[in-house]
């Protein structure tokens, strides 16, 4: 018989993606799934989509984890690829997490402090047993008691430290932040590019390098000195006006890890610091975010780059999963042109040798 | 398409990668940095490719785009419809007849003109990225033109194979100052770089980078005087157009050890037989 | 003071100067026609359309004192901020300035030089100069008017300093052609 190429890409890439609609939408006999209650329902997945998707809107969040199917990584994508046609009409001034309007906030190094601890909506002392009731789709919900948190009275803990000197100053810039969507990376990267990777970067391959951080691959001795998660304002400063007005409110949490540091011979002893900061409640990239941050400044607190996390090329080369996903996953696409002339390079230098 | 720009891009972006052409073409092989975007299709799919075709394409050009030579495989059918979707280009499959060809790991196999234009898709821009991992130090060994590196790997090669092991993204120097990655086609494309009628343009979206070869540029394939650089194919004429000078695809025919080598060039394998050649597979075909 | 318009079509028109400009740099001292703007006193439309085509905010511009009186309408149109010549990635002059005075790059980052735009009087009579180098098979004839005596020389120093160096854009009238820094020229 003869060999006739496989023809009629097109049709089966339109076929692909029906079948994709029809497994995506899957038995139809069960309700489908509003966009609506993604966002109520699942906000920590909504949060993270985010995150790592470089776009604060929870609908659009929600719409991009419908579409994917729960794909988290997908779904960033979706929101990635959406926002890079966004024209840009302002920059906002820098939030003021200071006067957060606080739903969370605990420091794991006093006791108590201005403001006292809030613990908040979260999951760490929930004992994790699986809640049979909620197959019920209508049990019920008991009501809880919110107190609201003043926020008036609640200074961020680096403050705190910062007073009595014991910790490092933050550094104050004047410069124009860089921003990795509209140029490339460079390299040396200052702190405040290599922070927006971080806040961009993929949680799973955060929490990886932090947790390395922490057995001994550039360990840097943390604490975590406070978490705070809610409400910020976002300004804007028109030109024309000379003053700030607020556009609206995002939630983000914020990590400061303060990290023990010897000093060194110009530095007396003090603590360092460690940033983390996320859309929405993601607590577990924030702190990994601090204690990779954190690393990646060994070198310009004199110390020795050993590990993986310390690495700051490694770090911000591999951290964005929209590039690793694609890259990894595009091994699937068709190499056989290369594999041929491997194919046909081993051959050669198996029978040269054998002659 | 309603709701965005002629060819995707908004025209800032546009104005960004075309300045990062030029700079490009006036240093030919240096790979300029540029504010890559995300595209609508993964990394890895083409996202560079695709951004440097949207940069240059306008309304009266003719687009063809290939993968492993082949205008019917998947993922060239689906940027070809991207552009066909946003640019409302005409498309082609006939190399004669485009004015911009994209590609992916091949050069067509009939010799490009002046008047057109051919985009690599590139994964990795960086020839020295196996021997150096840090961009930082690779950057510095194209600053000072040290590729140091490279001769010496493949000196190894020879020492340990008898000969230069690489068979794909074979490195080469462009006009005799950058060493390049000419992207992942098999050697056997490399000569066809030299002295090229047709401008050759460099996209690599995930690495954000941009690179070109302007015609007429000498483009070397590294080599020892020894060890002269040679191209790789299978020792067959295409069983379907008896073509003998054209890279061939194996096909595995059964499973027991059936092979059967054709035209990697659909493009060119069609035209063939339409002009009449018939290889040794091909009789059959045209009897059915 | 009321400021002609910029491209009568926005998207097409700066994709087709922008060919040209390409096809100019890749076969160096070709010359192109650029289609319409009506360019502001005292550029030339080829000039106009070339700025339009290349400059915007991120891009510092620098004007020679005669290109100056178009820098209101430059500066509508491209959103480019007007800087001296050192810290600029375009400069627009009707008389060749002094090359040294731009960045042209380093050694690891010679994408960073300047690119010149250059109005001419003439690309089609005048002095003539001989091309070699990238995008030309076999050496090609530009013909000048509005270069200096000792251009070639000049030009010279700056493609010696290869990888790093000036591109420079020379149009007049509707035409437009490029020199690349890695072209090198004499007096024919």
């Amino acid at each position: 018989m003869a060999y006739v190429a496989v023809k009629g890409g097109e049709q089966a890439i339109d076929n692909a993606h029906a079948w994709l609609a029809e497994e995506r939408r899957g038995d139809i006999a069960t309700p489908a799934l509003s966009v609506r209650q993604i966002e109520e329902q699942l906000g920590r997945s909504v949060d993270r989509v985010m995150a790592e998707g470089s776009l604060y809107d929870r609908e659009l969040a929600a719409l991009a984890i419908k579409q994917a199917q729960g794909d988290l990584i997908e779904a960033a994508f979706l929101l990635r690829a959406y926002r890079t046609t966004l024209p840009r009409f302002a920059h906002s001034v820098a939030v003021e997490t200071g006067t957060m309007r606080i739903e969370r906030r605990v420091s794991a190094i006093f006791k108590d402090l201005p403001g006292g601890q809030v613990l908040g909506p979260t999951y760490d002392y929930t004992h994790r047993l699986l809640d049979f009731s909620l197959l019920d789709d209508n049990a019920a919900v008991s009501e809880c008691a919110t107190a609201v948190a003043n926020s008036d009275v609640m200074p961020r803990v680096p403050d705190i430290l910062g007073d009595e000197g014991l910790l490092e100053a933050d550094v104050v810039s004047s410069r124009e932040p860089g921003d990795l969507t509209r140029e490339p990376l460079t390299f040396p990267a200052a702190r405040d590019v290599r922070l927006q990777a971080l806040a961009r970067g993929d949680e799973g391959f955060l929490l990886g390098l932090g947790y390395s951080t922490q057995r001994g691959y550039g360990g840097s001795h943390p604490f975590a000195g406070e978490i705070r998660m809610g409400e910020v304002s976002v300004e804007i400063e028109p030109a024309e006006l000379g003053f700030s007005i607020d556009i609206g409110d995002l939630i983000l949490t914020e990590c400061q890890m303060v990290n023990q540091f010897t000093g060194s011979k110009t530095v007396p002893p003090q603590f360092t610091r460690g940033y983390g900061l996320v859309f929405g409640f993601g607590e577990r990239k924030a702190m990994a975010m601090a204690l990779v941050d954190r690393a990646m400044r060994a070198s310009e607190l004199g110390e020795d780059v050993t590990a993986p996390a310390q690495n700051v090329e490694f770090v911000l080369y591999h951290s964005d999963n929209i590039e690793a996903t694609g890259f990894v996953e595009h091994l699937k696409l068709p190499h056989y042109v290369d594999f041929q002339s491997e194919l046909q390079n081993v051959r050669r230098m198996r029978q040269e040798a054998a002659e | 398409m309603k709701g965005y720009n002629f060819a995707y891009l908004d025209e800032q972006t546009k104005r960004m990668i075309r300045r990062a052409l030029l700079k490009a073409v006036a240093i030919p092989g240096h790979q300029v940095p540029f504010g890559s975007r995300e595209m609508p299709l993964p990394y890895g799919w083409g996202t560079g490719g695709i951004q440097v075709t949207a940069s240059v394409l306008g309304p009266r050009d003719v687009l063809k785009v290939i993968d492993q030579g082949a205008d019917d495989t998947t993922n060239a059918v689906s940027i070809r419809r991207f552009f066909a979707l946003t640019a409302g280009v005409a498309t082609t499959t006939a190399t004669a007849e485009a004015t911009v060809i994209q590609t992916r790991h091949r050069i067509p196999e009939k010799q490009l003109r002046e008047d057109q234009i051919i985009v690599y898709q590139v994964p990795q821009p960086e020839p020295l990225f196996r021997l150096e991992s840090s961009r930082v130090e690779t950057k510095r060994m194209h600053g000072l033109a040290d590729y140091g590196l490279m001769h010496v790997k493949l000196y190894e090669d020879v020492a340990r194979f008898g000969q230069i092991s690489i068979s794909y993204d074979y490195p080469v120097m462009v006009n005799e100052r950058y060493l390049m990655s000419p992207s992942p086609i098999p050697a056997f494309d490399n000569p066809k770089m030299d002295m090229m009628p047709a401008l050759q343009l460099f996209g690599a979206g995930r690495e954000k980078r941009i690179y070109a070869i302007p015609p007429w540029t000498r483009v070397r394939s590294l080599d020892f005087d020894d060890h002269p650089f040679r191209t790789i194919n299978a020792p067959y004429p295409c069983g379907l157009c008896g073509a003998a000078d054209s890279y061939l695809d194996e096909v595995v025919t059964d499973d027991r050890g059936g092979r059967l080598f054709v035209c990697s060039d659909t493009d060119h394998c069609a035209e063939r037989r339409a002009a009449g050649h018939v290889g040794t597979d091909g009789f059959q075909e045209a009897a059915e | 003071m009321t400021l002609t318009a910029g491209f009568a079509n926005p998207v097409a028109d700066a994709q087709s100067c922008f060919r040209a400009v390409l096809n100019a740099m890749a076969r160096p001292g070709r010359v192109h026609l650029v289609a319409g703007v009506t360019a502001p006193f005292p550029l030339c439309g080829a000039a106009a359309a070339v700025l339009l085509t290349l400059a915007d905010h991120e891009t510092p511009l620098w004007l020679d004192a005669d290109a100056e009186a178009a820098g209101g309408w430059i500066a509508f149109h491209t959103g480019a901020s007007i800087v001296t010549a050192d810290r600029s990635a375009f400069g627009m002059a009707l008389t060749l300035p002094d090359l040294t005075g731009f960045p042209n790059g380093t050694d690891e980052m010679p994408e960073t030089a300047a690119t010149i735009i250059l109005q001419v009087a003439s690309l089609e009579a005048g002095s003539r100069f001989v091309l070699a180098g990238p995008g030309l098979r076999v050496p090609a004839i530009l013909t000048v008017t509005g270069l200096p005596t000792d251009f070639a020389a000049i030009w010279q120093r700056n493609h010696g300093l290869f990888p790093r160096g000036i591109d420079l854009i020379l149009c007049s009238g509707g035409h437009l052609t490029a020199l690349p820094r890695s072209v090198s020229i004499k007096d024919a």
